[in-house]
């Protein structure tokens, strides 16, 4: 039983890493909107550059956002307990990330749908946005689970809205912000040529320089504020490892910028996010959330869980699904490969 | 107003809303397998011209189901938190399927049926197609299993007691072919073809009357006319097994959707319409014709289907609405009937073009199928209340424990105010696409002009190009033809 356990809080963790990385570039994509050109700039041609942001993530946004919903589904199957606790006690939060993300997918779909400036004006404004706003939710999201939230003998949550707005959870989301900012202009290189790929070198600097003050930042605030991260170090010491992965994969995004090898930032990139959730993983295990000041309430994997029979069943279906997944998935990114061209198909 | 009051009208908001977009997905994945099958048979322009352009409105209807169907998931956990954590072995499980069996494999072909026309050679966009409504097919499977169970449960056993008591699966089998999943998944599919089949017929019926587009009106309207004619045929079959099995399953839903207070002693009598009042448990103004019901359900004239007097009062459903959902659904079934054959009536005589008046009414028909499948849904939830899982869990007991009614009433405000706006947009670009018309010009930005594109086309890298032959074909030179004819 444990074991099967162990393996859905696994799964669950995979999940969350094919969503930050490829749901991360496309809303850091939307988080850089507004800096590209618009059609209507002065110098621009007759597309401008935000048609080409918008295109370079139009036929892959759509599956990307899949994988958040599959984790919704396994959160739900797997640990029914933890989903209904925290979605119903971040309950205006969540609302207001789901209007985030309606309004993402309408503004990619309608901006390019007629040709009046203000109405791609708007969804511009609306692309931009509703992206930022989704990646800070859910970076505020994951700052309160591992800063623990109160959780009442009946495992509701018992704290108000203004107990998830704290100091750490927006530090958290603000970091990643930064980060899916880094990811998505990365992403941007590899799609985009001439003189906007020349800009977009300038994007990733700035944004690698925000990361890396976001990165340190949000490592100290963990270590001062929430020492509890680390104990599952002092079990696995075997983990540092991967710390030190991360740091090299980091310290690898500015040496491959510099050398102008766009696929290896790339690589570098989803490497550093892989392993953030992974830290975030090490700093939750066994628990899904937390509770303070009460530990004993925390929801862990052992009492939020659904029966073994459910569980041994869901991991039939998954190892049923993901390679079908991966397919589907990598011939897709394989069809669309190369830099973004508009033809009479695109947004 | 009550926590319960306004969950209850959120969610139900929040999925009438969402379900105008799904079935019109399947419904017209269904018309784009066929019309590009065609295609490949007959290497006929017009079908590829038809299936391109049925294809960008299937991308714009695409989008905005997804975006509202994520609602749809976390509103569970959200709202209905004590549901969750009670159904989360069974139902989280059908949900999760759905996620990994139909989600991932629709979003990632949508991807290749919408914009890879000109990437992928023809037979491979074909296929993507044929993938795209397999998943929107599969999606639908999941989410009625997941359904049905609340209406009719099996394979499961209630671990716990009081607050703490779960649900949990025992065999998952029984679970997804529970006795209800069955009939109303082919119900639900059926619902959907149809709803795919008169949105096409309405556009290629105004496209006929206004002379315009004639090739593709006329392809699109003889495939979609085929599929409106059976799933309207079929549709009998399946409303009467549905009816059937809910006097076994749910009599309680039953009795309330035929205004059937007292069981009596002979045969049971249908109700064309009338307006049942439960004060004076009779009901008003309505037709009835006798011993209909009890010869439809048990094929027997004299045996009395069970009244709502059968039921206990706290378990019995509200009469009114799911009384009058249901006579609106099959009202409208009998009506999408009729228009069918009468349609293929004149088609077949050649005479469908020059008939205006059928024409007409193929075009404001679009919104029937659409408030049947609203009203079917209506009257199957509705007829299920107090309980939230047949027999096992009340609604009221389902609540989120934590959640005030102000939060409700604010999330209800937000969602309203971005569902009124998202649907004048919806209409707003549905009506621009609709204008614009399936002539083959770009109009992926909607101002590229004829010279631009065929100047990208000429730009474009040999191995994207290595594609179709029909893709290489001046794209305003068909429609100019069309014009000719």
């Amino acid at each position: 039983m444990t074991d099967l356990q162990v393996f859905w809080f696994v799964a669950l963790g995979l999940l969350l890493t094919g969503y930050a990385i490829l749901d991360g570039f496309d809303l850091g994509v939307g988080t850089l909107h507004l800096f590209a050109k618009s059609e209507f700039a002065r110098g621009s041609d007759e597309h401008g550059e935000r048609r080409v942001l918008l295109n370079s993530i139009g036929p892959l946004w759509d599956g990307n956002e899949v994988w958040l919903v599959t984790f919704g589904g396994a959160l739900f199957a797997a640990f029914p307990r933890a989903y209904a606790t925290a979605l119903s006690g971040f309950y205006l939060p969540f609302m207001l990330l789901l209007v985030t993300l309606i309004g993402r997918a309408v503004a990619i779909e309608f901006r390019s749908k007629r040709p009046e400036r203000w109405w791609r004006a708007y969804w511009d404004f609306s692309f931009s946005a509703a992206s930022s706003l989704e990646t800070f939710i859910a970076g505020v999201a994951v700052g309160n689970a591992i800063r623990g939230i109160p959780i009442d003998a009946e495992g509701e949550y018992a704290g108000t809205l203004t107990t998830l707005i704290n100091p750490y959870a927006i530090a958290v989301g603000a970091f990643a912000v930064v980060t899916s900012a880094m990811h998505g202009s990365v992403y941007l290189a590899l799609k985009t040529e001439g003189d906007l790929r020349r800009r977009v070198t300038g994007w990733m600097w700035t944004s690698f320089g925000l990361f890396l003050v976001g990165y340190i930042g949000v490592t100290m605030l963990t270590l001062v504020s929430v020492p509890r991260a680390l104990d599952n170090f002092e079990r696995w010491p075997a983990a540092w490892v991967l710390v030190a992965l991360n740091v090299l994969a980091i310290a690898n995004i500015p040496r491959a910028i510099h050398l102008g090898r766009a696929g290896y930032a790339f690589v570098s990139s989803s490497a550093t996010i892989a392993s953030l959730v992974f830290l975030f993983g090490m700093a939750m295990f066994p628990n899904l959330l937390h509770s303070t000041p009460v530990p004993e309430h925390s929801l862990s994997i052992h009492n939020a869980s659904s029966s073994e029979k459910t569980l041994r069943l869901m991991r039939v279906v998954a190892f049923i699904g993901v390679p079908l997944i991966l397919t589907y998935t990598t011939t897709v990114y394989w069809i669309f490969r190369g830099k973004t061209r508009l033809d009479d198909s695109s947004y | 107003m009550d926590v319960l009051f306004l969950s209850r009208l959120q969610f139900a908001l929040t999925v009438m809303f969402h379900y105008l977009f799904p079935p019109l997905s399947i419904g017209l994945g269904l018309i784009l397998v066929i019309l590009e099958g065609r295609y490949l048979r007959t290497r006929d322009p017009s079908y590829e011209r038809a299936a391109r352009f049925w294809t960008k409105i299937f991308a714009v209807n695409f989008a905005v189901g997804v975006a509202t169907g994520l609602v749809m998931e976390f509103e569970f956990g959200t709202n209905w938190a004590t549901y969750s954590r009670y159904v989360g072995d069974v139902f989280g499980s059908a949900l999760a399927s759905e996620g990994i069996f139909a989600f991932f494999l629709e979003s990632g072909f949508l991807a290749v049926l919408v914009f890879g026309w000109d990437r992928v050679k023809p037979r491979t966009h074909f296929l993507s197609t044929v993938m795209v409504f397999l998943g929107s097919t599969f999606s639908a499977v999941w989410i009625v299993v997941a359904n049905s169970w609340m209406h009719t449960p099996a394979g499961y056993h209630i671990v716990g007691e009081g607050l703490r008591a779960r649900a949990e699966i025992t065999d998952f089998w029984a679970m997804v072919f529970n006795p209800s999943s069955m009939h109303r998944l082919g119900h639900v599919l059926l619902g959907s073809f149809l709803q795919g089949a008169f949105f096409v017929l309405s556009i290629s019926a105004y496209y006929l009357l206004k002379r315009r587009h004639l090739e593709v009106a006329r392809k699109s309207l003889n495939v979609a006319l085929a599929v409106a004619t059976l799933s309207s045929l079929a549709m009998l079959v399946s409303g009467h097994e549905q009816a059937r099995a809910l006097a076994h399953n749910q009599p309680a839903k039953l009795a309330a959707f035929e205004g059937h207070f007292e069981t009596g002693d002979g045969g049971t009598g249908l109700y064309l319409f009338g307006l049942p009042n439960p004060q004076t448990k009779q009901v008003e103004y309505g037709v009835q014709v006798p011993k209909l019901l009890s010869v439809l359900v048990y094929g027997d004239p004299d045996r009395p289907v069970p009244g709502l007097d059968k039921i206990p009062a706290d378990e019995q459903p509200p009469i009114g609405i799911p009384f009058q959902t249901y006579h609106v659904m099959i009202s409208i079934g009998m009506y999408l009937i009729g228009l069918s054959l009468l349609s293929v009536f004149f088609a077949l005589r050649k005479r469908i073009e020059q008939t205006t008046w059928l024409l007409k009414l193929l075009v404001v028909s679009v919104v029937a199928p659409i408030i049947a499948n609203q009203a079917g849904w209506v009257a199957t939830e509705v007829g299920r209340q107090p309980w939230i899982v047949q027999g096992l869990l009340k609604t009221s007991d389902a609540l989120s424990k934590t959640v005030q009614a102000e939060q409700v009433l604010a999330s209800i405000l937000l969602f309203g105010f971005v569902y009124v706006g998202l649907f004048a947009v919806w209409v707003f670009v549905l009506h621009s696409k609709i204008q614009h018309g399936p002539a083959a010009d770009g109009d992926g930005g909607g101002d590229a002009g004829f010279l631009e594109v065929a100047g990208e086309r000429v730009a474009r890298e040999p191995d994207t190009s290595l594609t179709s032959a029909p893709s290489v074909r001046m794209p305003s030179a068909t429609s100019m033809e069309e014009e000719a004819k």
